[in-house]
């Protein structure tokens, strides 16, 4: 159990936090804090729980130890007493404080891209369905797609899906954004049209936590990066600092290594 | 072989096949109604459940589909009434019976639904913070009820059919009517004849009927 009186005022804190599948070890004693506005951007190869960590965070996982707090909250564990979970009830309301956008846009499909914004404001926030509309447009506005309010997923190009992808978390003005490898699932010439809607983000100052593999994205557009290896924090550090340590962190040098032969 | 057919018989009883089609509808209708709850229930509560509950739901379902509808007729009609204090006329009894029966088909068409839709949208409605309950009803149910939608039309296809079995407890729907006309007018084939016709016909419109529902929900995938 992390103390309550840690002297953070990190907005994410995460402290110690392992987890495994089975007999596989997938986060090995975790830790990372993250200050309200900062871009933190999580490389490493895959299978080195990059993915999982950002689960944790907004508890799609459970974690087996340690502790994941937002804004001094802990996420999925009651604060008081034993390590017990978090009702289902708390868990969603716990989840509303941060928005999720994933690989795969995970739209829902019988909605349209309004509809997909407007369910969260007005099931969660409690929002009017005209009040929601408008929010709902105006986030559209935002990332481009102002005139396919009212188009289903399946009439949308994948970075115009993860496109409301975006928008749908957003729209809940969650304290943090969790970005998990949002371009990946893409065709090359539609990641710079969702880069560009998650650096005009950046520049609102919205706190984001961006698992990914577009390094220049990295280099260019985060305060921090994290590099994964194994389970654990490999490095961690402003972009600059990081790609300096190629030459002393053998695990960076050939990921880097790798990541350049199939990339460039 | 001097077998000549003459239809006029028939169409002078012609009411006795259009009020038994209706009520052949009516009691396909209802029962697919009924059908459909009990359906949506359980295997909302199989997926979500324990062992236990698992177990008694499968055996239900495996008790129906291994049963022919004619013995669940004669069970729930006849055999219900005997051992229990219980009256019910023959179209209820065969409603009842036709709704346990396509519930339990239903059941297995909704679970295999439930369990189709995408993991990715169920984490993104926990992502945008909704409630179990919300996620069940705003997401989970109706991309459900799209990928389920012709599973769906067929059953309600074969229960309409599947409604010529009350004849045997003389529910006057259209297989009864045929059989009526048949014992007065001795004219089996041309009655015959004629209600193979309406079945095909009502079968064949209840299908593009459905067809066309599908493809408009088929847009929204």
């Amino acid at each position: 159990m992390a103390t309550s009186l840690n002297d953070t005022t990190a907005l994410l804190d995460i402290a110690g936090v392992s987890k495994a599948f089975g007999s596989v070890e997938v986060l090995r004693s975790v830790s990372l804090k993250v200050e309200k506005g900062e871009v933190v951007t999580v490389i490493g190869p895959s299978g080195s729980g990059k993915t999982t960590l950002l689960r944790c965070v907004n508890f799609l996982e459970s974690y087996d130890s340690g502790s994941i707090r937002i804004d001094g909250k802990e996420v999925g564990f009651r604060e008081a007493g034993a390590r017990q979970r978090r009702s289902e009830r708390d868990l969603a309301a716990m989840r509303a404080e941060t928005g999720m956008v994933f690989q795969s846009f995970n739209l829902f499909p019988h909605l349209t891209a309004a509809g997909n914004i407007m369910l969260g404001l007005i099931k969660v926030r409690g929002k009017s369905k005209a009040e929601a509309r408008q929010i709902a447009e105006h986030w559209l506005g935002r990332v481009g797609l102002a005139h396919k309010a009212d188009s289903l997923p399946a009439e949308l190009s994948g970075g115009q899906q993860q496109r409301v992808g975006i928008a749908r978390a957003v729209a809940m003005e969650p304290k943090i954004l969790l970005l998990d490898e949002i371009t990946s699932a893409l065709d090359p010439e539609l990641v710079g049209e969702v880069l560009a809607v998650v650096r005009s983000l950046a520049e609102d100052g919205m706190t984001m936590v961006m698992v990914t593999h577009e390094m220049a994205f990295a280099r260019d557009a985060s305060s921090r990066i994290v590099f994964m290896a194994d389970g654990g924090v490999s490095a961690v550090g402003p972009p600059k600092e990081i790609l300096a340590q190629e030459t002393t962190n053998e695990r960076l040098r050939s990921f880097l290594a790798r990541f350049r032969a199939s990339h460039f | 072989m001097g077998y000549t057919l003459n239809f006029n018989l028939i169409w002078r009883h012609f009411d006795k096949l259009w009020g038994g089609l209706l009520l052949s509808l009516e009691l396909a209708v209802i029962s697919i109604a009924i059908g459909i709850v009990i359906g949506l229930v359980l295997a909302v509560w199989y997926v979500s459940a324990g062992r236990v509950v698992r177990a008694i739901i499968a055996a239900y379902v495996e008790f129906i589909r291994n049963v022919p509808l004619i013995l669940l007729v004669y069970l729930v009609f006849y055999g219900v009434p005997t051992v229990v204090d219980l009256a019910y006329s023959a179209p209820t009894s065969f409603v009842l019976t036709l709704s346990v029966y396509s519930g339990a088909y239903l059941v297995e068409v909704f679970r295999s639904g439930l369990e189709a839709v995408p993991r990715g949208q169920l984490d993104a409605g926990k992502a945008i913070g909704l409630t179990p309950w919300q996620r069940l009803v705003h997401v989970r149910l109706p991309t459900m009820l799209r990928i389920t939608l012709p599973a769906l039309s067929n059953t309600f296809i074969s229960l309409f059919k599947d409604t010529s079995i009350a004849s045997v407890i003389s529910v006057p729907e259209l297989t009864y009517g045929a059989q009526w006309i048949n014992f007065n007018t001795f004219r089996i084939v041309e009655v015959y004849l004629v209600t193979t016709a309406m079945y095909l016909v009502t079968g064949y419109a209840l299908l593009f009927g459905l067809r066309l529902v599908e493809r408009r929900f088929r847009a929204a995938r």
